[in-house]
């Protein structure tokens, strides 16, 4: 864990272009409107190495992993045209993809709530407009932001998303009550998010 | 529709990494559809999770798989967004199957009080249930195990935290006790969710316990 926790405290001091995020949602955007296979490429060559380790890192053996990146990779062809990039970069709807995939398949429970909710994604709903703009520039700053957390809140986050561990697991594995797990995760929520809108 | 009483931000942030369980993320995901700050506050938290995606280390593809999602990208159909408009939070008028709250078959547990059971998966722990509860009824005092939600989808409820209404949530932490006071008028329903795996200590345990003495 602690090895991990560096290796990516390591990786987050390095600010990530800019511009990268927008790459990866106009290759989506040929995906979607074009069924061009060559940008599709790039997006599988990109993620599907990510969201393996990220099923692997939740306790999927190599096979399954593959298994559940191919699944994931056909989702982003087959529902691209639902992907809308005033809403969050591709990163983000490729993660809620694999998210949802992980609780279906690795959890056997039902993702289905997230799925129900994605119509009311739609851009003119609630979305104040600065927030829109702002957004794709938010995501590529989130992982600056990682590094400045206190470790204990970074891994919070790192036992959350990436190793899947619910909240009482957590109390259990660190030896905390519930209420302290509760608000060391309330804290690094909102001091991500403090974050994020100083650099906006 | 004003919305007072919204979910933890710890609970933002374990259902949007996904490791709430799903009778919590229903009741949250009802919410989250009632309540435009809380989604927004999910986007966010989303696109915390695709960071953190895109900084894992990365674990190659084998050729033949990379292959054979290519192979089979012609046989995927093309997803079309569900249009669902309704006044039931979409992912409860899913588990009803469209049916609304006068066609269930309640269960009568107590005086003014019936439950419906609504279905999990089978991986699911704890409980999701509709709960209705007639107008100026008093619940016991009772004190929440922190691994509960309750979601008001009709009339509404009093205690010391405030006024719970349509689409008001109670994310409460562990330590608060209170003893809500339905309102007079109409018969209040809440969509109710609990990990616990006994209804010790719960709301409705509380709430029931004196009729039933489970």
């Amino acid at each position: 864990m602690i090895a991990v926790l560096l290796r990516m405290a390591e990786k987050t001091h390095i600010p990530l272009p800019s511009s990268r995020q927008d790459d990866f949602a106009a290759l989506m955007f040929r995906v979607a409107n074009a069924r061009d296979r060559a940008a599709f490429a790039m997006i599988f060559d990109h993620f599907a190495p990510r969201v393996k380790s990220f099923m692997m890192r939740k306790g999927a053996s190599a096979e399954l992993a593959e298994d559940l990146v191919q699944e994931t990779m056909i989702a982003v062809w087959s529902k691209a045209t639902l992907y809308a990039p005033e809403r969050g970069a591709a990163s983000t709807w490729i993660f809620t993809i694999a998210r949802n995939l992980r609780i279906d398949r690795l959890r056997r429970e039902s993702s289905a709530y997230f799925t129900d909710l994605e119509d009311f994604d739609a851009p003119s709903d609630d979305v104040p407009g600065d927030e829109a703009l702002n957004r794709s520039q938010e995501d590529s700053q989130v992982a600056r932001a990682l590094a400045q957390i206190p470790p204990e809140q970074r891994e919070l986050l790192i036992l959350s998303y990436v190793e899947d561990v619910p909240q009482s697991m957590i109390a259990e594995r660190l030896n905390l009550p519930l209420g302290t797990v509760k608000s060391r995760m309330r804290l690094a929520y909102r001091r991500m998010r403090k974050l994020l809108e100083v650099v906006n | 529709m004003t919305i007072v009483h919204h979910l933890d931000d710890a609970t933002i942030l374990s259902y949007a990494a996904g490791t709430l369980g799903e009778a919590l993320s229903v009741a949250a995901a009802c919410h989250i559809s009632m309540c435009s700050e809380c989604r927004t506050a999910v986007r966010k938290a989303e696109a915390l999770g695709g960071e953190i995606l895109d900084d894992l280390e990365t674990i190659a593809i084998s050729d033949v798989r990379r292959a054979a999602t290519f192979a089979s990208l012609d046989d995927a159909r093309a997803a079309k967004p569900a249009v669902v408009k309704s006044d039931m939070p979409a992912p409860l008028q899913r588990l009803l199957g469209g049916q609304d709250f006068a066609q269930l078959r309640w269960r009568r547990k107590a005086p003014g009080v019936a439950i419906y059971e609504l279905p999990l998966s089978k991986g699911a722990k704890g409980s999701l249930k509709l709960l209705s509860i007639a107008s100026g009824m008093t619940m016991l005092e009772h004190g929440h195990g922190g691994e509960e939600l309750t979601l008001v989808l009709q009339g509404a409820f009093k205690d010391k935290v405030g006024r719970f209404a349509r689409g008001d949530i109670a994310d409460l932490d562990e330590d608060t006790e209170h003893c809500p006071v339905i309102e007079k008028g109409e018969t209040c329903i809440c969509l109710y969710a609990t990990e616990a795996p006994s209804h010790y200590k719960t709301l409705l345990g509380r709430l029931l316990q004196p009729f039933l003495k489970i």
